[in-house]
């Protein structure tokens, strides 16, 4: 026989049998995010003031059971310790912030003031991201993203982004995705990314400091 | 081999693209093409199948354009990782596979994986009112059980289908008439109804087989054991607006969707297996050592594939992303 030929058909067969799953799974988490970005004295950024509002589907399964005195609300101090739990979490995931100022990445400390936020039936985690190290007066760029694409992040619709004690001379820019399933986008957009694929959905925060 | 290894190990790579909770992924995912087109149709339909939900709360007759957007989402979002198709797709390469059966099995672990995600919302939402934390805690226990139970299947199949290879690479027409020099095949003796002499697909006989009926049960088992984490998500929102009964319709619409998918490529893989064992036979070539050795490799592949769950290493669906 001609083992090569019989190995080759198969080889083929299971490559299109797997190849089908590797279209991957949608997100199932969306995340709308709203962001302060602080400035300190010296006029580099010292840290950002997240507040995201999950989804109503999210928001619903991630309350569940947590109303312990059962009086139909869900108060802060009920959701202190999933909000506690949460923002220990994001530390493994780098808080799906990923920052640049000048040349240098940004360094993010354990966020502070942190609390969760049940209103019209939406989930909203504010927390506090502090800049550890990385930090450069002028300019500076925040991608917000999931690698993995499990949560899909977008900046809110109305004013996404704040700036607080920044500099007079800086002002920002506001990036977004471009729709899934919008027209075709030319290949270089594509090439031009690096490898993950979640980073094409980043939203974008570009602050310049003349 | 090399072919048949690339081949594996592409088969394996499958979940391990949609891998990593956290930190860098292990690549890209494709934006273009065919995938990329499955990708945004899975995307869209659960963007409608949300908002079906949200109008089945208020207005009955949307239940239905609810279930059949369901089941849409079903066929396209089975093509993401987990609804067990590498599992049944190599079960089936593995262990006497026909058409019929790959149908049944791709059929009855989707079944099964619908069956689970209303129990498990049932009694933690509806009975326990528990929280998401705690089934997530849930979730990853019946992983544990779903995957050891892969890996416990694959060796059992491992056992059974190396001896064959073994007899066939001897020219030998059916292990339990002989014993081997140097080898122990005192375990065969209890399945001498199961192995079989010629070369072309199944015997009658084994197509009767209770033992193969069991095995499938359990691959069908283990493979839809682990919930959909949609699903989850979708049942506990309409238990929250109090129409949970229209949410088990949905799951189980979207369960036929999947058991499509699933069908589908678990045919891709028993046509597969079908026409090399044939090419073989038709180059005049060994093709019951052909039939042996494809099978034992999809024994290898079953391990393989329970064991990297088991350890994490690949990734079905999350439930929580932080």
């Amino acid at each position: 026989m001609a083992p090569k030929a019989v190995l080759r058909i198969i080889a083929t067969a299971v490559f299109i049998a797997a190849g089908i799953g590797i279209a991957l799974s949608h997100p199932h988490v969306l995340t709308t995010v709203r962001s302060e970005v602080v400035f300190g004295k010296d006029g580099a950024i010292s840290g950002i003031r997240y507040a995201w509002t999950f989804d109503e589907f999210f928001s619903e399964f991630a309350i569940q059971g947590l109303d312990t005195n059962k009086d139909g609300v869900y108060s802060r101090e009920e959701l202190a310790e999933l909000a506690k739990i949460n923002v220990e979490t994001l530390q493994e995931s780098d808080y799906f912030t990923f920052g640049k100022s000048g040349e240098g990445k940004l360094a993010f400390a354990q966020p502070t003031d942190y609390w969760l936020e049940y209103k019209d039936k939406l989930l909203t985690l504010h927390f506090t991201l502090p800049v550890k190290s990385g930090a450069r007066k002028g300019g500076v760029s925040l991608d917000v993203f999931d690698p993995t694409y499990f949560v899909a992040f977008s900046f809110a619709e109305q004013d996404p982004v704040k700036l607080v004690n920044a500099p007079a001379n800086c002002a920002f820019d506001v990036k977004r995705p471009a729709p899934l399933s919008g027209p075709q986008r030319p290949e270089s957009f594509f090439n031009a990314l690096p490898s993950d694929f979640g980073a094409q959905f980043a939203n974008s925060v570009i602050i310049t400091c003349k | 081999m090399f072919a048949l290894a690339a081949a594996a190990i592409f088969l394996l790579a499958e979940p391990l693209l949609a891998q990593t909770a956290f930190g860098p992924p292990r690549t890209a995912q494709p934006t273009s093409g065919f995938f990329g087109w499955i990708f945004a149709q899975q995307a869209a339909f659960y963007g409608q199948l949300r908002e079906a939900i949200k109008a089945a709360r208020t207005d009955g007759s949307a239940a239905w354009a609810l279930v059949s957007i369901s089941f849409l989402y079903g066929i396209f979002h089975a093509a993401g990782p987990g609804h067990g198709k590498a599992v049944i797709a190599s079960y089936m390469i593995a262990d006497n596979a026909t058409w019929k059966r790959g149908a049944l099995l791709a059929a009855i672990s989707a079944f099964v994986q619908a069956c689970v995600a209303v129990l498990f919302v049932g009694i933690a939402v509806l009975v326990f009112g528990t929280t998401a934390r705690n089934m997530n805690v849930a979730a990853g226990a019946i992983e544990i059980v779903a995957y050891s139970l892969i890996v416990l299947l694959g060796l059992y199949l491992l056992w059974k289908k190396s001896a064959a290879f073994v007899a066939a690479l001897r020219g030998e027409p059916d292990p339990h008439d002989h014993h081997h020099h140097g080898h122990d095949h005192a375990h065969h003796h209890d399945h001498a109804h199961e192995h079989h002499g010629h070369s072309h697909g199944p015997e009658p006989a084994e197509l009767k087989g209770k033992d193969w009926f069991r095995r499938g049960m359990v691959a069908a088992f283990a493979a839809g054991l682990r919930p959909c984490s949609g699903a989850i998500i979708v049942l506990v929102f309409a238990a929250a607006q109090g129409i949970f009964l229209i949410g088990v319709g949905a799951t189980f619409a979207m369960g036929l969707g999947v058991a499509i998918t699933v069908t589908a490529i678990a045919l891709l893989a028993v046509f597969g297996k079908n026409v090399a064992v044939r090419l073989a036979g038709a180059m005049g070539g060994r093709s019951e050592l052909m039939l042996r050795g494809i099978e034992v490799a999809g024994a290898l592949i079953v391990i393989a594939l329970g064991m990297l769950l088991l350890f994490g290493y690949l990734a079905y669906e999350r439930l929580l992303p932080f």
